[in-house]
């Protein structure tokens, strides 16, 4: 029994500025990539359409939030006035539509923002606490003035050599390959899988 | 030909001086730059100021849970508010520093999607200070209630009573629109605070500050996957936020405009309460950042450029608050009501004289200062000018409710408020936790926005001809006028 070796989750590179990332996220995007992601301190000018984005699903959630809320607010304030407990109180109608709109825009808009936040999570998989990028030392820069590409190996047009080369191409320096965590990850080579084949 | 050429640079450069805009990050300073002098506030041990003003300031706000205490052990009736003046300070107070949280709103929704880029380096502080300050405006109507073990009964939970609340009152409407505030401007910060958090991951020394961090990021990587998400909701949250917040004033106004007491019941309210609390709220921003500003040196992030818009604002807004005060005056002399018209000739002739002529010296004539561009160009001068406007918009909710209710309808019901030492000392209590939740959170999270103002650093543009870039670019100084053009 052997200490399990690690598995390659990709290759990163590391580019000079924003405008050198974008110029290689276009490249890759050009090429055919799917599994791979840029890395950048801020949200960079552009960058969606160089990787070949759509436009974010964000908003599909906070329009689902927004109806949550309305249909809330309308049900909240029709059941308790007008069916539950009707009262009368000078002499105004159990349900009108004009005292029920302040609240009906406030429970919308509460339900519109929990909608997005959700939304937002979900499409980004967050809370992650870790992730195998982060096994690269160089990586802490991605947070101050780092500007990163990683081809993952999941990739089918992933090849070590290959895509080093291609990274140097494009002008990516201290190319590295990131491992993934072997006590973490699921591994072809360790022991309880070999015993399950 | 040489010679021409150089006096066409010379003149070149003479016409950028006037034609460009003030670059918001001063000194060209690199992203690391910003990282590094944004994170060393949190890391480094703090000074000896922040330790004495803390303690200073922590006990100040110690007198608002004791105030409290007394109060409920006693009764509302500490407080000075009785028949016929049932709302005194701790509406008045209410009001105060809900109003003091709307400039945050106004600066990270608003500014945002009107792309003003100038908000990014005081957009965190401000949202800050919104919260802290809705924190400080929910305590008293929560015990004007007086029964606060029963304030439960605002939301709609069932009851032993089986009663609904009344959706058909201000009141609830007001109950909503507050928490929804709250939860909404939080939210909000705290998605705003992610990237940075995960700076301050990022640079961690020590294992525990690594895990805090860690957690608190949600293991933020910056990938592009995660900012395109990042971005939309971002957006999505400031459309929402801004009918929000200028729903939210206009909600706590109907608190007293949808009343038929002679000066409350009056349709220029929100718009007027909503311009009175961002006047109010951007002199509070402005009293924070100004010490912070020089005492973590951040000149270069908080340029005077930010300080000299936020004065300008202050000048619009007390302005139009100057209009809604003798708007309201003629409105209640063109009514030909009696009533509405001793409402108004009392505010300003009655007992309470004083407040009124404080509010319109504060709110009306002081910012109007800010014309000349020496008072909006030096700091301290600023500083001292938005300490009217600071106290003006106390005053200013005083008058509004207290001069409306002392002498109504009914000469034989009139009466005169004054304060008991309990609501002064928890108003100052107020005070205290405010800014004692400020000190805290310059110490624990970062003060300035640091993704935002990378991303509006020359170098952020991808498309910019800059030198950092390694792409073909026609090598311009710096200060080009193409690149003012771009960056502006």
């Amino acid at each position: 029994m052997s200490h399990p070796a690690p598995t390659l989750h990709g290759l990163g590179a590391e580019f000079p500025s924003a405008a050198a990332l974008l110029h290689a996220a276009e490249k890759i995007h050009g090429l055919g990539f799917r599994c791979w992601d840029v890395y950048s301190p801020f949200p960079i000018h552009g960058m969606d359409h160089a990787m070949g984005f759509k436009r974010s699903r964000v908003s599909l959630f906070s329009l689902l939030g927004g109806i949550t809320g309305l249909s809330t607010a309308f049900a909240l304030i029709y059941y308790t006035s007008a069916i539950n407990y009707p009262l009368i109180v000078q002499g105004k109608p159990y349900f009108a539509l004009e005292p029920s709109l302040p609240i009906f825009f406030e429970l919308t808009i509460l339900l519109t923002a929990f909608g997005t936040v959700l939304g937002l999570l979900f499409l980004t998989l967050l809370p992650r606490l870790h992730h195998p990028v982060f096994n690269w030392d160089r990586f802490k820069k991605a947070t101050d003035d780092g500007f990163f590409l990683v081809l993952e190996a999941a990739d089918p047009r992933f090849q070590p050599d290959a895509s080093r080369k291609l990274l140097t191409e494009i002008g990516g320096t201290h190319i590295s390959e990131i491992y993934q965590d072997p006590e973490l990850e699921p591994h072809p080579s360790r022991p309880e899988k070999e015993l399950v084949a | 030909m040489r010679a021409d050429n150089a006096s066409a640079q010379a003149a070149f450069a003479k016409a950028s001086d006037y034609l460009e805009r003030q670059p918001l990050v001063a000194n060209h300073r690199p992203l690391s730059w910003i990282t590094d002098h944004v994170c060393r506030i949190v890391e480094q041990p703090a000074p000896i100021w922040w330790w004495v003003s803390t303690i200073v300031f922590g006990a100040v706000a110690a007198l608002t849970p004791a105030m409290l205490t007394y109060l409920v052990a006693t009764g509302v009736g500490v407080w000075g508010l009785n028949v016929p003046v049932c709302w005194a300070w701790d509406i008045t107070n209410f009001v105060f520093w809900i109003g003091i949280g709307h400039a945050g709103t106004l600066i990270s929704a608003i500014l945002f999607l009107t792309r003003q880029k100038w908000r990014t380096s005081i957009n965190r502080s401000a949202e800050a200070m919104t919260i802290f300050a809705v924190i400080c405006a929910g305590i008293f109507p929560a015990f004007h209630v007086g029964r606060i073990w029963f304030a439960w009964f605002l939301f709609p939970i069932p009851n032993a009573n089986a009663i609904w609340q009344n959706f058909r009152s201000p009141l609830l409407w007001d109950v909503f629109a507050v928490s929804t505030y709250f939860t909404v401007s939080l939210i909000f910060w705290y998605l705003g605070l992610i990237p940075d958090l995960a700076s301050l991951r990022d640079r961690a020394t020590t294992r525990f500050r690594q895990m805090a961090y860690g957690i608190l990021s949600l293991g933020w990587r910056g990938s592009n996957r995660q900012w395109t998400h990042y971005e939309k909701t971002y957006l999505i949250l400031a459309g929402i936020s801004t009918p929000l917040v200028l729903s939210v004033h206009s909600v706590v106004s109907f608190d007293f405009a949808t009343s038929v007491v002679p000066g409350w019941h009056t349709t220029i309210f929100p718009p007027y309460f909503v311009a009175g609390a961002i006047f109010g709220g951007f002199a509070m921003v402005l009293t924070l950042l100004i010490p912070f500003r020089e005492l973590y040196g951040l000149h270069d992030l908080v340029t005077d450029k930010h300080i000299d818009n936020m004065c300008k604002i202050i000048l619009l807004t007390g302005s139009l608050v100057g209009y809604a005060y003798s708007m309201e005056f003629f409105i209640a002399w063109y009514s030909g009501n009696p009533f509405e018209i001793y409402a108004f000739t009392n505010r300003a002739f009655g007992p309470y004289w004083w407040a009124y002529w404080a509010m319109i010296t504060c709110n009306v004539a002081a910012p109007q200062l800010f014309w000349f561009k020496y008072c909006r160009q030096n700091p301290w001068v600023v500083l001292a000018i938005v300490m009217f406007p600071n106290t003006g918009m106390w005053f200013e909710r005083f008058v509004i409710i207290v001069t409306s209710i002392h002498r109504d309808f009914l000469p034989s019901s009139w009466g005169y408020f004054s304060p008991t030492w309990v609501d002064i000392t928890l108003f100052i209590g107020t005070i205290g936790l405010f800014v004692f939740l400020f000190l805290l959170f310059v110490r624990f999270l970062p003060i300035i926005n640091m993704f935002e103002v990378k991303g509006i650093t020359p170098q952020a543009d991808p498309h910019a001809h800059n030198p950092g870039s390694n792409h073909a670019a026609p090598t311009q100084p710096p200060h080009s006028l193409d690149e003012s053009r771009v960056h502006a």
